[in-house]
């Protein structure tokens, strides 16, 4: 039996079950029946820890008589499936789709209008938005030479691939080079769905806090660059920007990021540059 | 709180494999939740009883096992968990690391009575 949880894998791990050769907890690649003998929670070595719903008593009877089932399967297998699929359509149009990921009131909007703007003549754009409220992003994004699709995610906290897979022809039309898919304002949910994007870009405004990227860093590390928006305000609000560049780079060594105000246009050579160039 | 959906495409994929195996009851579902999933195992918790209601897994346990954040150093090929919030190599701290592990979402297992076992353990 081994020692770590008292799961019934036997083999080669003793006492010693720091070796990461005892992987099991850890990725039960074989499946092995394996009945846990347990409180309510507890940790391994290797810093999983089992924990089980509150208030439910564990049988063991109930344990002996049940059988197991292997499962195995990745629970956004499907999600992940229509992802790819999004991003090998997009691939074979010579599309390059940006995620855009924050908190609510980042400024995501803002920064797409001025995007679109900038973009208008030189690079041809299709913009999905998904925010919680009405067809408000919509609309300010419209007449921006911009095919625009309001995604309508009612309470929903993030958008999923097959929202994007259901407007996709309808908003790419030919000529498209930049996709932009304007995500619902959270910097948790996002981060576990793959919408079929080839870069999520994570927005972080002066005004949320150098610390944001420690809260939160799923979203950092899966990001592949980070905005930094509201420039215009880091004085009035007292940014330190060495502390959040410090954040960031904490939870995503080597991440690049743009800093720069869309209202007031500072920064936003080089990010409309960067797009430019991502778009040949 | 997207762990609702997250609870039904679980529940779903935990049923279908109970109806392969031959059906019964599900009295435990047992799912790995790594740490950069974007996925809360408290909310997860709180949500599968709910999408379980009225399915053969209403009432079953939910086993959730925590999976750490674990980067493979490009510079001296050491894995190591990721101590928060720096993002580095745990043995000789270089920051050239690549994300191994902690991003998982998986359906481990379920443990299921057949309706002769739930009638004798009753
Ligand atoms: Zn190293």
């Amino acid at each position: 039996m081994c020692e770590t949880c008292g799961c019934g894998q036997s083999g080669s791990a003793g006492p010693t079950s720091q070796d990461p050769s005892h992987d099991h907890g850890h990725s039960h690649d074989g499946y092995e029946p394996h009945v846990h003998d347990h409180a309510l929670s507890h940790s391994h070595d290797d810093g999983t820890t089992h924990s089980h719903g509150a208030g439910v008593v564990n049988s063991h009877s109930q344990d002996r008589a049940a059988r197991r089932i292997e499962v195995g399967a990745d629970v956004l297998a499907a999600n992940a499936e229509l992802a790819a699929r999004n991003r090998a359509w997009l691939n074979e149009r010579g599309v390059v789709a940006f995620n855009l990921v924050s908190s609510p009131g980042s400024g995501k909007t803002l920064l797409l209008e001025r995007t679109l703007d900038r973009l208008r003549g030189r690079v041809r754009c299709a913009v999905i938005t998904g925010d919680v409220r009405t067809d408000r992003d919509a609309r300010r994004l419209e007449g921006r030479g911009a095919p625009v699709r309001q995604i309508e995610t009612l309470s929903a906290c993030h958008l999923n691939a097959d929202q994007i897979a259901r407007c996709l022809s309808e908003v790419v039309d030919e000529g498209v080079r930049l996709l932009f898919i304007e995500n619902v304002g959270n910097l948790v949910c996002p981060a576990a769905f793959d919408l079929g994007e080839h870069m999520k870009v994570v927005l972080l405004s002066v005004t949320e806090g150098e610390d944001k990227p420690l809260k939160y860093p799923a979203v950092f590390v899966g990001a592949g660059l980070a905005v930094i928006t509201k420039l215009d305000l880091a004085a009035a609000v007292g940014w330190d920007r060495a502390a959040a560049l410090q954040a960031i780079r904490s939870v995503h060594p080597g991440l690049f990021t743009f800093e720069l105000s869309a209202r007031t246009g500072e920064g936003m050579d080089a990010w409309i540059e960067y797009l430019v160039k991502a778009a040949v | 709180m997207h762990e609702l959906s997250i609870a039904e495409a679980m529940l779903e994929q935990a049923l279908a494999a109970l109806r392969a195996a031959g059906g019964g009851r599900v009295v435990r579902l047992r799912v790995r939740v790594g740490e950069l999933s974007g996925v809360d195992p408290d909310a997860l918790a709180f949500a599968v009883p709910v999408a379980a209601r009225g399915t053969e897994a209403e009432g079953a346990q939910l086993e959730v096992v925590r999976c750490p954040a674990r980067v493979e150093c490009e510079v001296c090929g050491a894995t190591t968990a990721v101590e928060w919030p720096d993002v580095r190599c745990g043995h000789c701290g270089a920051d050239r690391v690549r994300i191994v592990d902690g991003r998982q979402l998986r359906l481990e297992s379920l443990d299921v009575e057949t309706p002769a076992a739930a009638l004798d353990g009753g």
